[in-house]
C-alpha cells in the first residue's frame, strides 16, 4: 500500500485550486469527455419525458415524506434493526463516528478492515483515523482501490478516479505492485486489482459500507453496486460495519423502488446496478456465512443544522447520483479536487457548508454560473440554485445578525467594501433623482471607465456605459414617433 | 445528555411539516410493464444478455441433464452445490460423469474453509423470482444456500423458474409481501460483476463472478422458440 501523503486542497483555497487545475489540459480533456459520455447516458435512460417527470415527483415526494417524519424514522429504524440484531450508533461528529468504529475494530483486535464505497467514510476521513490507530483500511471499489494507490482522493462520488487514464493507472500498479507487469489492457488491469482485493476480503477482520437506503419500517441497509465489492465486504469479513448520514432514512421497504431506479438512471445511466443488497441483519443460528456482528453508524456532522431550516433541508433530499456534477459547467472543466471538500460539485456546495462551516466553504456557494442545469437534472427536484443564494446570502450576513436559524460561520464573506457598494447602489435605486443623476454621469463620463474591473477584465474588455440611458433614448423614440405622426 | 438524545432533540426542534405518502402504486399502475408472458420473458432475457449473462432455457423435468451437457462443454475445476432438493439432484446427475467438476457442498459454516471457497470455480444456486423489466433475479440466502455462493466463485449458476416472473421490481416486492419478513440478505442480481472506473471502459469480473449463466425453466404451455423469437 502506497505510504505517500493524501493530497489535500483546502477548501479556503478554492480558487486557486480552480486555477490550477483550469492549465491542466489533461485533466480538461478527461473531464469533458467523461462528462458528456455520462450526461449521454442519462438521456437516454429517460426515454419517456412523461415518466421521468412523474418519477421525479414521486421521489421528491418520498424524500420530502421521510424528511418530515426524520426523528420519527429514526426511532422506528433502530428499534427495527436492534430487534434484527444490528447494533445501533449515534454520532454527532466525525471525531465520534471514527472513535465508535474504531472501538468495534480494537474490540476483535483487529488490524485489517476492507471498506465497499462509502461517501460518509470520506467526510468523516476514516481511512486517516485508523491508520493513525494501527489499523489499514483498504477501499475496494476499484476506482477508490485506485485513488487510495495514488495518494489522492476520489474526484466524483460515482466515478472516483475519473480524473485518471489507463496509462495513468498502468503505471500506477507496475510502480506501486510488487510483480506487476506494465499493461494498458484494461480488463487485465481490473484482474490485477481483482487479485490484490481478494486476498484481502479473505484476511479482512471487520467490513466497512455505506448505505444507500435505510428502510425504518422492515429495519433493511440497502446498497447499490455493480462491482460486488460491497457484497464481499458486508458478507465475507466476521464483521460489518455501515455508516450513514442521518437523512438516508426511508419510511417503506417500498419507497426504494422509485429511488433506486433515479438513482441508477440519472447516475450512470443504468436501468439497475449488477447487484442491490438488502441487509437486515446479521447471520442467524444456522446460517453457514455472512458477518457474526453488524452495526450502523448514524452520523449527523452538520446534517441537523440544514435540516433546522426549511428551505435548506431539501439540501437533503440528495440520493447521491453526482447528475448535477456531471451537468455542472463549473464542475465539468475544473473537477472535483478542487473543490477541496468530499462532495465537489452543485451539490458539494449546498452540502459542505453545513458539515464544514461556512467559515470554510463560503467561496463554494459562489462556484456556480446559476445557469441552473444542477437543479434541471437533479431526480428528486432539489432546487439547487436557489439554495446557492441562500449561502451566498449567509455568508454575506454580518455575524453578529440574528436570525432564526444561524449557520455556523454565518458572514464569512462579509465585506465592507461590498457592503458599501451595494449600500450605494440601493440608494440610487430608490431614489428617482439620484438615478436619474447617476444614469447622466455614468454616461457623460463613459471614457473615465475603469480599465481594470476585478476578476471581469481577466477574461473580458472593461465593460463601458452606453454614450445614453435607456430612458434618454426611449423619449428620444417616442419624440420621433410624435414628429413622423 | 447522550448523542442520540442530542440529535434527536434537534431535529425536533425544527419546524415540523405534515406531508402525505406519495402515492406510489398509482405510479406504478401507470408507468409498470404490461407486456404479455412471452413478451416480458423475451424483454428479461434481452435485458440479461446485454450484461453478459448467458440464458439455457430448459423445462423441470431435464435442468440438471441441460447442465450437466453445458459443464461438458465448458468444463469447471469444481462445483460448489448446497444441500437441498436442486443441489442433490445436480450432484446426483454428474455422478459418473467424465470431466465432471468436483462436487463442493456448502454443508457447514464458511469460517473453517473461507480459503478453500476462495478457490472454487462456480456455484449453482436457485433463484427466488426474476424482474422482467431490468433484467434481474432476486436471491433470498438462507440457512440452506449461503450468501456466499452466488457471490466468490468466478461462475454463477442460477436456476430460475421463469414462470416466478414479475414485471418489475415494485410488483415483485407487493407480489410477495416483502415488508412482512425479510432475510438477513436478500439480492437483486443483474449480470455479473461489472466495473467502467478505469476511463469508462466496461470489464467484467470486478470482485464477484465473472460469468453468468441462467437456467430457466420454462413453463409447459411456453415453447423455447416462442421466447426465443427475434430477442437473440
Amino acid at each position: 500500500m502506497s505510504e505517500s501523503k493524501i493530497t489535500v486542497y483546502p477548501s479556503r483555497a478554492f480558487k486557486d485550486n480552480a486555477r490550477l487545475a483550469l492549465t491542466d489540459a489533461k485533466l480538461r480533456q478527461s473531464l469533458r469527455g467523461s462528462m458528456d459520455f455520462l450526461m449521454a447516458k442519462r438521456l437516454a435512460a429517460f426515454p419517456d419525458e412523461a415518466e421521468l417527470s412523474a418519477l421525479r415527483t414521486l421521489g421528491e415526494g418520498i424524500r420530502q415524506r421521510c424528511l418530515s417524519r426524520l426523528p420519527d424514522l429514526l426511532e422506528q429504524l433502530e428499534d427495527k434493526l436492534t430487534a434484527n440484531g444490528v447494533k445501533v450508533h449515534w454520532a454527532e461528529t466525525a471525531e465520534e463516528a471514527n472513535r465508535i468504529i474504531h472501538g468495534i475494530v480494537a474490540g476483535r483486535q483487529g488490524k485489517l478492515m476492507v471498506k465497499g464505497k462509502s461517501m460518509v467514510s470520506e467526510e468523516v476521513e476514516l481511512n486517516h483515523y485508523l491508520a493513525e490507530q494501527g489499523v489499514e483500511a483498504v477501499e475496494s471499489d476499484m476506482g477508490e482501490y485506485i485513488v487510495q494507490l495514488a495518494g489522492e482522493k476520489p474526484t466524483h462520488i460515482i466515478m472516483p478516479a475519473i480524473h485518471k487514464t489507463k496509462q495513468d493507472i498502468a503505471q500506477l500498479f507496475h510502480e506501486q505492485l510488487p510483480d506487476t507487469p506494465y499493461t494498458e489492457d484494461v480488463d487485465a488491469l481490473i484482474q490485477i486489482g481483482r487479485r490484490v482485493l481478494r486476498r484481502k476480503f479473505l484476511d479482512a477482520d471487520v467490513g466497512l459500507s455505506g448505505v444507500n437506503f435505510a428502510v425504518a419500517e422492515t429495519g433493511t441497509l440497502c446498497l447499490v453496486e455493480n462491482e460486488g465489492n460491497g457484497r464481499m465486504c458486508t458478507t465475507v469479513p466476521d464483521v460489518h460495519v455501515a455508516i450513514t448520514g442521518i437523512e438516508k432514512v426511508v419510511e417503506k421497504l417500498e419507497d426504494v423502488v422509485p429511488l433506486y431506479s433515479l438513482l441508477t438512471r440519472s447516475a450512470i445511466g443504468q436501468p439497475i446496478t449488477t447487484y442491490f443488497n438488502m441487509i437486515s441483519g446479521p447471520r442467524r443460528a444456522g446460517e453457514k456465512d455472512g458477518p457474526r456482528e453488524v452495526h450502523l453508524v448514524l452520523l449527523d456532522n452538520g446534517r441537523s443544522q440544514a435540516y433546522a431550516d426549511e428551505q435548506l433541508r431539501k439540501t437533503l433530499q440528495c440520493i447521491r447520483c453526482g447528475a448535477c456534477m456531471n451537468h455542472c459547467p463549473v464542475y465539468t472543466r475544473i473537477g472535483g479536487h478542487a473543490y477541496g471538500t468530499t462532495y465537489p460539485g452543485p451539490i458539494g456546495e449546498i452540502i459542505s457548508p453545513h458539515l464544514m462551516g461556512l467559515e470554510n466553504t463560503s467561496d463554494l456557494p459562489t462556484a456556480s454560473s446559476l445557469c441552473g442545469a444542477c437543479g434541471e437534472v437533479c431526480p428528486v427536484r432539489i432546487p439547487i440554485p436557489e439554495m446557492l443564494m441562500r449561502l451566498r446570502e449567509e455568508s454575506q450576513r454580518p455575524a453578529g445578525e440574528r436570525v432564526a436559524h444561524p449557520l455556523r460561520g454565518q458572514g464569512a464573506a462579509a465585506s465592507g467594501a461590498e457592503r458599501m457598494a451595494w449600500a450605494g447602489w440601493r440608494l440610487v435605486n430608490a431614489s428617482p433623482n439620484l438615478y436619474r443623476m447617476f444614469g447622466w454621469a455614468a454616461t457623460r463620463l463613459r471614457k473615465h471607465a475603469p480599465k481594470n474591473q476585478l476578476g471581469w477584465t481577466q477574461n473580458h474588455l472593461p465593460l463601458t456605459p452606453a454614450p445614453k440611458t435607456l430612458h434618454e433614448l426611449v423619449r428620444e423614440r417616442e419624440a420621433g414617433k410624435g414628429k413622423s405622426a | 445528555m447522550s448523542v442520540r438524545a442530542s440529535i434527536l432533540q434537534k431535529l425536533r426542534a425544527a419546524p415540523r411539516q405534515e406531508l402525505a405518502r406519495p402515492d406510489l402504486a398509482g405510479h406504478f399502475q401507470r408507468f409498470g410493464g404490461r407486456e404479455d408472458e412471452i413478451a416480458r420473458l423475451r424483454h428479461w432475457a434481452a435485458m440479461m444478455r446485454s450484461v453478459k449473462t448467458d440464458i439455457l432455457w430448459t423445462r423441470e423435468a431435464e435442468w440438471d441433464a441441460a447442465l450437466a451437457g453445458w459443464l461438458a462443454a465448458h468444463p469447471q475445476d469444481s462445483l460448489l452445490l448446497s444441500d437441498t432438493a436442486h443441489g442433490r439432484r445436480l450432484a446426483h446427475s454428474l455422478e459418473g460423469v467424465d470431466k465432471a467438476p468436483r462436487i463442493v457442498c456448502f454443508d457447514r459454516e464458511v469460517d473453517g474453509w473461507k480459503a478453500e471457497l476462495f478457490d472454487m470455480a462456480a456455484g449453482f444456486t436457485a433463484v427466488r423470482c426474476g424482474i422482467a423489466a431490468t433484467g434481474t433475479l432476486v436471491l433470498w440466502p438462507d440457512e440452506a444456500e449461503p450468501r456466499t455462493m452466488s457471490l466468490v466463485p468466478p461462475l454463477h449458476i442460477a436456476l430460475f423458474d421463469a414462470a416466478t416472473l414479475y414485471p418489475d421490481f415494485y410488483s415483485a416486492m407487493q407480489g410477495e409481501n416483502w415488508a412482512a419478513g425479510m432475510p438477513t440478505n436478500a439480492l437483486l442480481i443483474s449480470g455479473p460483476s461489472k466495473t467502467a472506473d478505469i476511463q469508462q471502459t466496461l470489464a467484467y469480473g470486478a470482485h464477484g463472478p465473472r460469468d453468468l449463466l441462467v437456467l430457466a425453466l420454462l413453463p409447459p404451455h411456453i415453447a423455447i422458440h416462442d421466447v426465443e423469437g427475434e430477442a437473440r
